[in-house]
Order: structure tokens, then sequence, then C-alpha cells
């Protein structure tokens, strides 16, 4: 376990040193940026026909990458530093996605296909007469975005602090936290929750007033998913690197010492959990605008599964791993169930397999192994390139 | 004269001797006089054929039925020289309606059907109505009422009086008396003493139909009446209500049963290795691919004996589910002691690949597993239907079950698993081989996994997907029951399907589960180890 403590020799010398040492989270911060300035770029200034075009279709592909790579994120939060592995974080996603979905919903007003001002299509459709109180407030851009946040944030505190109390840890706790998504998914695909059912919702029109389907507003999305990544990394970061960290890491390690040596554990393990729900949240939010739709099944427990796999492969407990990782591993899925869409099943399950047993650290993790490794046979085969020249 | 005074008597005679053969419902009719009766369709009249048609009727002779029918269809035939009455059966084969025998030699050649007119067809279906009242079968005469029952026709009443007078068993005096009971609670001029019979009738019959019949009781009875009534009613609705818990707890028990096959496989592995195995719904559904498999295999080469594929199937079952669990300890777990988070996600990439294989050999539709013979169909027990399958499941899965008891208790092997179970360090100091033990384990606890999957193919569809939709049950039952023994899990199965199914009619299939779910994480804050968990120092390990 030594491998993944974080330590930082300057901590406290500044009050940037906890970015400044973390050469992993430099070099993902600069990609970020240059993201954010080169993308807006290459969509909107420079032409279609131009080779250095970057289409729409590929802003929001990868505006979606990046939507899971918070989400990996999150998880890596409490999985990396805490060591509580939650297999029902998709469900914290999708709540903040149907926060954000709501108020899309609520914002296309007349424009739908019943025209109906105040309630959405699925209500008229279902002879509703009145919106339920559920719906209240999300036609307010502000109101929706604290929900965004709090809903999310709620369940998780609720959920946490009765679990974390009562001293429910590993498996068990990965058991229940399915069995929360699992239960969310079955309520939402009920239409009487008031959510649109099975269907959920979808055919959004605006944001804020700007059209949702127009390349501008695509690239912004993008451009915003960027940023917020950026800062909740660095969020993070500034959590694992403070000594409130300290001692989630020394949750990880030994829970029970942690506990012995006075430290309340169940309000660490409940503060971070409920924090990384609402980075979960937040990326949801992110993600329905983008994609355009939020239905039920995002809340399936094989999703939340997922999530921890893009973590571990790229490396948990490492924060910048955890993206890398989601990107990884969604760039492959999208390139696989195009050219193999038989063989990506296989590959992912042989992912898990390999990687929980060849690559326990991750990709990040093993890089400086194969660092050497490489350096290693590029200097024993110098010699014979030299000798058979 | 005298030879009308001969017929009176000779009609006389007949009649008495069909008041006795009634008498003497069981015994079947004598040819010698059912021949007289069919005497009366020879006479090309209506008037003889009317009277001969309610002697036939009366008669309850077996043949009556078909010769009734063949009247209808124009294929009751007649010779006027000859005076015998014949009947065509559809493939136009001739038959004496006598004696029901094919006719060989050759028939007269004067033969033409009996004619009808409206009034007699009207006649005829009602006589061929009330005819299998008096069949001399007792189920047909239960068949009977009970038609009547349903079809509440007033224009039966006779046929059913007379039926009702002359029966002597017990049972079929009851379900007439019922069907006459539905006739006349509702008319609107039937006696009070009548509608009190009916209200009786009904509220000894009990079920939902006697409770319809009894509200369609009219408002302007005496009040007696309507006491009786009100009073049956609220009899009625009190058993039904116990007969619909005992139908909850059935369906309970059979939920149960089908839990208790897919997780107690999972509390083996848990309990001993501390391991989820996220793949263990992947190997219920090997289970049922391999009774899939050897049942084509039966089909294909022994047509005779498909009905004994399953007495292969299942020790088939459990090897290749076995054998798979052994593999994966072997390859994958064993690396990964210690970790058991990490072995959740590896045995979960595990099961996307033997889902997605199974996909690849067998295709993504469901296949079908028939049942054999005694699994198909259903009774009746009191007011609720018992299928035959969840029956069998339910036994399968207490023999299951049991033999598991058997084989922790009583042998070597169990002995072991058990020292390793409650204290592995101190049971691999005594000389117990742990890693011999894990992998035994994880193969018994996979090939049980294997037999559940025997018994789901017969109730679900056998596809890529049958593991996934137990998965998470099997866990719940598990996290609830407690891995400390096997009982824990018995009661974790027991109280999860049964709430399940009390919880259905209440607040529907979807939203009873949800409540299940909320409930076991909740009661998972109370006992973080479930009901019955295991105590000492093991635990933390």
């Amino acid at each position: 376990m030594t491998g993944f403590s974080t330590t930082h020799p300057t901590l406290g010398k500044s009050g940037f040193a906890f970015l400044l040492t973390d050469r992993g989270g430099k070099i993902l911060l600069a990609l970020l940026l240059a993201a954010i300035i080169i993308v807006p770029i290459l969509n909107l200034a420079v032409p279609p026909s131009s080779p250095f075009h970057i289409s729409t279709f590929m802003v929001s592909l990868f505006g979606k990458y990046l939507c899971y790579a918070l989400l990996a994120l999150s998880v890596d939060l409490i999985w990396g530093f805490c060591g509580i592995l939650s297999l029902g974080h998709g469900a914290f996603f999708a709540l903040g996605g149907y926060a954000m979905g709501m108020y899309l919903m609520r914002q296309i007003g007349t424009r739908g296909v019943y025209a109906n001002p105040v309630l959405p299509d699925f209500m008229v459709f279902l002879n509703w007469k009145e919106l339920p109180w559920t719906w209240y407030g999300f036609d307010m851009f502000w109101f929706a975005m604290i929900m965004v946040l709090v809903v999310p944030g709620i369940l998780a505190f609720a959920f946490g602090w009765l679990a974390f109390r009562s001293r429910v840890t590993g498996v068990y706790l990965s058991i229940i936290t399915q069995a929360l998504t699992y239960a969310l998914l079955l309520a939402f695909f009920r239409n009487d929750m008031g959510f649109g059912g099975n269907n959920g919702l979808t055919d959004f029109k605006d944001l804020l007033g700007f059209n949702v389907q127009t390349d501008g507003m695509r690239v912004t999305l993008f451009v915003l998913t960027a940023i917020f990544l950026a800062a909740s990394y660095i969020l993070c970061r500034f959590i694992v690197s403070s000594r409130l960290g300290r001692v989630l890491i020394a949750i990880r390690d030994a829970e029970s010492r942690t506990r012995f040596l006075g430290y309340r554990v169940a309000n660490y393990q409940t503060f971070v959990f409920v924090i990384s729900a609402m980075l979960a949240g937040i990326a949801g939010a992110l993600y329905v605008p983008q994609i355009g739709i939020i239905n039920p099944s995002e809340f399936a427990p094989a999703n939340s599964i997922e999530i921890v796999i893009w973590v571990a492969i790229g490396g948990r407990g490492t924060l910048y791993g955890a993206v890398l990782g989601a990107i990884l591993v969604n760039y492959g899925k999208s390139y696989f169930t195009g050219a193999l869409p038989e063989a990506w099943l296989y590959m992912l399950g042989a992912l898990f397999v390999l990687v929980t047993i060849f690559l326990p650290k991750g990709v990040v993790g093993a890089w400086p192994t194969i660092k050497a490794r490489l350096a290693e046979r590029l200097l024993s085969s110098k010699p014979k390139l030299e000798a058979a020249e | 004269m005298a030879e009308r005074k001969a017929q009176l008597v000779r009609g006389f005679a007949s009649l008495a001797f069909v008041v006795f053969m009634m008498a003497v419902a069981a015994l079947p009719a004598l040819a010698a006089s059912f021949e007289d009766t069919l005497v009366g369709f020879t006479a090309d009249s209506f008037n003889d054929t009317a009277t001969a048609m309610s002697a036939v009727t009366e008669s309850g002779d077996p043949l009556a039925p078909q010769i009734l029918g063949a009247l209808g269809d124009g294929r009751l035939l007649f010779s006027a020289a000859t005076k015998k009455v014949y009947f065509k059966d559809s493939t136009d084969k001739l038959f004496d309606a006598a004696t029901g025998a094919a006719v060989t030699a050759v028939a007269p050649g004067d033969l033409s059907p009996v004619r009808l007119n409206n009034r007699l067809r009207g006649l005829l279906s009602a006589a061929l109505g009330s005819l299998t009242l008096m069949a001399p079968d007792v189920a047909k005469r239960i068949d009977a009422a009970e038609t009547v029952f349903k079809s509440r026709d007033i224009t039966t009443l006779p046929a059913l009086d007379k039926a009702l007078a002359q029966e002597k068993n017990a049972e079929v005096k009851e379900a007439m008396l019922e069907a006459r009971a539905a006739i006349v609670i509702g008319a609107p001029d039937t006696s009070p003493e009548h509608r009190l019979v009916a209200i009786t009738a009904l509220n000894t019959r009990g079920d939902g139909d006697a409770l319809v019949l009894l509200r369609t009781l009219p408002a302007d009875v005496p009040a007696n009446v309507k006491q009786a009534a009100a009073s049956a009613i609220s009899s009625i609705e009190y058993r039904l209500s116990i007969w619909a818990n005992v139908q909850n707890l059935w369906y309970g028990l059979s939920l149960a049963s089908v839990l208790l096959l897919a997780a107690i496989g999972l509390a083996i592995t848990f309990g001993v290795m501390g391991v989820i195995n996220m793949a263990h719904g992947e190997m219920v559904m090997l289970g049922a691919y391999t009774t899939f498999v050897i049942q084509e295999f039966f089909r294909a080469k022994f047509p005779g004996f498909t009905d004994y594929a399953l007495i292969v199937a299942t020790p088939a079952a459990f090897l290749v589910a076995g054998a798979f669990g052994i593999a994966i300890e072997r390859g994958i777990i064993r690396h990964l002691y210690g970790r058991p988070l990490e072995t959740l996600l590896a045995t979960w990439g595990l099961s996307l690949i033997l889902q997605q294989l199974v996909r690849t050999v067998f295709g993504p539709t469901n296949r079908d597993v028939g049942a054999p013979a005694w699994m198909a169909g259903a009774f009746q027990a009191g007011h609720i239907s018992i299928t035959y399958n969840r029956m069998w499941i339910i036994v399968f899965t207490i023999v299951v079950f049991a033999a598991l008891l058997a084989l922790l208790r009583y042998t070597a092997f169990g002995l072991e698993m058990r020292a390793v179970t409650q204290n592995r360090a101190m049971a691999s100091a005594m000389g117990i081989k742990t890693g011999r033990v894990d992998a035994l384990t994880f193969g018994l606890g996979s090939g049980i996994a294997g037999i559940a999957g025997v018994a789901l193919a017969h109730i679900d569809n056998v596809s890529p997907n049958l593991g996934k939709a137990y998965i998470i049950d099997s866990f719940m039952v598990v996290v609830f029951g407690g891995v400390g023994n096997l009982w824990g899990t018995l009661v974790g199965a027991l109280t999860l399907g049964v709430a399940n199914k009390f919880l259905e009619p209440f607040a529907g299939a979807v939203l009873g589960k949800i409540v299940i779910l909320v409930l076991i994480i909740l009661f998972i804050q109370k006992r973080p180890r479930g009901l019955f968990a295991l105590k000492g120092r093991a635990v933390e390990a």
C-alpha cells in the first residue's frame, strides 16, 4: 500500500505546494488548458475543409469523455484515498443529470409536441393536470444548479452517515451501494415517479436562452466541462494533500487503528463521500446537455462498476490516473464498439481481470517500470543495430 | 284400443325403468330400452322426434350426446323400412345409434336424415345443455353444473332441477345447488326461501364468483334475506382474504426457493473466502445452458427419454459449473487473496467475458428448455392453484439444501471447510491444505449455482443475461442472512421471498422491490454482518 502514499515534503511551505509537487497533475492541467484554448479555435475558426478542423461531433464526444473523467475523479477520491469502493456512484451522476435535465425540460415551454407551457410532454401524455412538487423551482437555473449539488449530496450524506456510523465497510458497503443504485434504477423506471419513466428526459432546446444544439454552445459546454474538471482536480488534490487527506489515507490503510488513535472515522468518510457524490452530480449535469438525454439506464449497476475499472486502469490513488483511465477506456469503447462490436465486451472483461492481477497500480503506477524496461531494451538493442549497419 | 293400452303400458314400463335407472345413476342404461327410445326418430314427425329427443336426453346413455350432436348437424339418419337409426361421424362413417358400433354390413338403402324445425332446434340446444347433467360420469356432471353456473342460463333451470332431484353424489349435488343458486339469486321472481337456500349454497362455494353473484341480489328482498346475503358476503370476503394470504405465502415460498438456490453457492464462497464472486450469476447461466444442451442431445438421440434428461442434466450442470469455478479460483482469485475489492472487480470482468462467450456460442436469443411431463400443468388446492414446476423446484431446493448441510456436517471436506471459515490461520497450522479447500469450496459453490441453473432453466428464459437477473438478489440474501452458516441464507431467502410477495399486492412489483432494497440497506446499518454473523476474532480479518 505504500505505493499509493502521497508524501509531500513541501507541505505547508507555500499555498500552492500541493499542486507544484504533483507532476502528473501539472501535465493534466496543462493539457486541459491547451484543450480549452485550442479546441474552440479548431472547431469554430478553422474551416471544415481543413485537416485541422475538429467536428462538433468530436467536440461533444470529448466533452463526454471529460464528464466521465470527472466522474472517475470523484470515485478515485473515495476509493483511492479513503478505501471506500462505491459500486453505486452512477446514481449520483444520474441524479445530477436529472436535475439538469429537469431544468432543460422546463425551458422547452410551448415548443413541446403538446405545447403545454408548464407541463413537459410526457406529463401531458400521462394526462397529468399539474406539475408534481418535485419539479417546483426547476424553471430557475440557479435553483437547478443548487439541486445538482444538493440532491446527490443529501443522498450521499444520509447513506454515508448511516453506513459509516454503523461501520459498514469493505465488500458489504460495495454491495449496498449497488443495491442503492439498483433501487433508484427501478424507481426511475416507474412513470409514477414523474421523471419521464423509461424514456427519461430528452428533446432539450435551450440552456440559459442559448440553443444547446448549436456549434457554439457545444464548444462552450466542452470548455465548461474542461474548466470544471480542472477545478475539481485542484479541489481533490487540495483535499488529499491537506491534513484531512492524511487522515483519509490513514483510514484507507488501517481503519481500526485510525479510530483507536481518536479520529472520528465515520465523519471523515461521510465528508469525503458527500464531496465525491457532489462532484459526480456535477459530472452528470455537464453530461446531459451534451448528450441530449438522461434516462434510468444511467442508474444501472453495471455502469457504476465500469467507472471503478476506469479508475483501476488509470491508477488508483493518483487522481490524474483516474482521468487518464476514464478517457482511455471510453476512447477504446467508442473505437472498438464501432470497429469490432463483438470483441468489446471480451476486451472490457479482460481489462478487469488483467488490470487487477497484473497492474494493481494501473497504467500510471506501472509507468516507471515500463519506462525502465523500455530504456533497458533500447540500450541493449542499440549496439545490435550499430553492429548490423 | 288394446294396442294403445299396450303402448301406454309399455310407455309406463319404460318410464318406470328410466326412473329406476336414474335411481342407480351409476349403472349404464340397458341397450334394449335405449333402442326403443330411438324408434321415435324413425317416424319422420316433429312431435315424435321431440319425444324421442327428450327420452334420449333423460336416458343418460353414454351415446346420447353423440346422437343429439348428430341430430343438430343433420348427421342422424334413419331407415323407415327397418325402423333403425344410425349416425355418421365427421368422416362419413356409419354407426348404429343403438349400440354405437360401426356398421360393417350393407346399410339400408332408404337412409335419410332426421329433420328438424326451429322449435326442435331450441329444444335440442336446451337438451344438449342439460344432457351432461345426467351423464353417468361424476366428473362430467360436475363440469356440466359448473358450465351452468358460469352461463346462469335460466332456461336450464328445469333440467337442473330434475337432475338435482335424482342426484345422489354429494359433491355433484353441491355443484348443482351452486349452479341453481347462480341462476335464482338474481332472478326477480324467486321466493325468499329459495333465495336463502341460494345464499347458503353460494356461501359454501365461497369464491370470487360467488361474491359477485351475491352482490347481484335485487334490492326489493325481505330484510332477513338481505342480512343473510350480507353475512355471507363478509364471510366469503374473510375466507378469500385468508386464501389470498395463503396464495401469497405460496408465491413467496416459490420465490424464496429460487433465491435460496441462487444465493446458497454465493454464501459458501463468501463465507469461506470472504470473496464476492460477481461471476456467480454466470455460473447459474452455465448450468442453465448445460441443461439446454443435454436436453437437445436427448431430443436428437433418444427422443423417448427426453423426460429423463433432467436426471443427467443436474449432475452435468454441477460438474460444468464446478469445473469453471475451480478454474476461476486457480486462475484468478488465488492471486488476489487479501484484496476482496479487487477480486470483486476481476470476477465482474470474468462475468462479462462469460456472457459474451455464451452469446457467441449460442446466440443472443432465448433458448427454450421444455419441462418434462411430470413438471407441466397445475393442480387446485382449495382456492389456490399450484403449478407443478414451482412445487418441484421447492422440493428440489429442499433436497439441495439438505444435501449441502449434510456435506458440511458429516464429511471430512465439510469439517475442513468449516475450520477454514472460522479461522484460516489456525486451520492451516493444523495441517489443512487451505489452498485445496479454497479451490474445492469455490468449485462446490459454483457447482451449486450450476444446479440452480437447472431449476431456473425451467421457469425463466435461458439467455446470456440469465445470471444478471439474479445476482443482485442473491447478494441481498447473503448480506441479509449473514455468512455464519447456511441457515442464515435460508432465513434470508425466506424472509425476502415472502416479504416481496406480500408487498406486491399493496405496492406493485417494482415498488415492492424498491421497499425491500431500502429495508435491506437500513437493516445492514443495524447489523452490518447480517442476521447470522460469525462471531469471534476471525471476523475482522
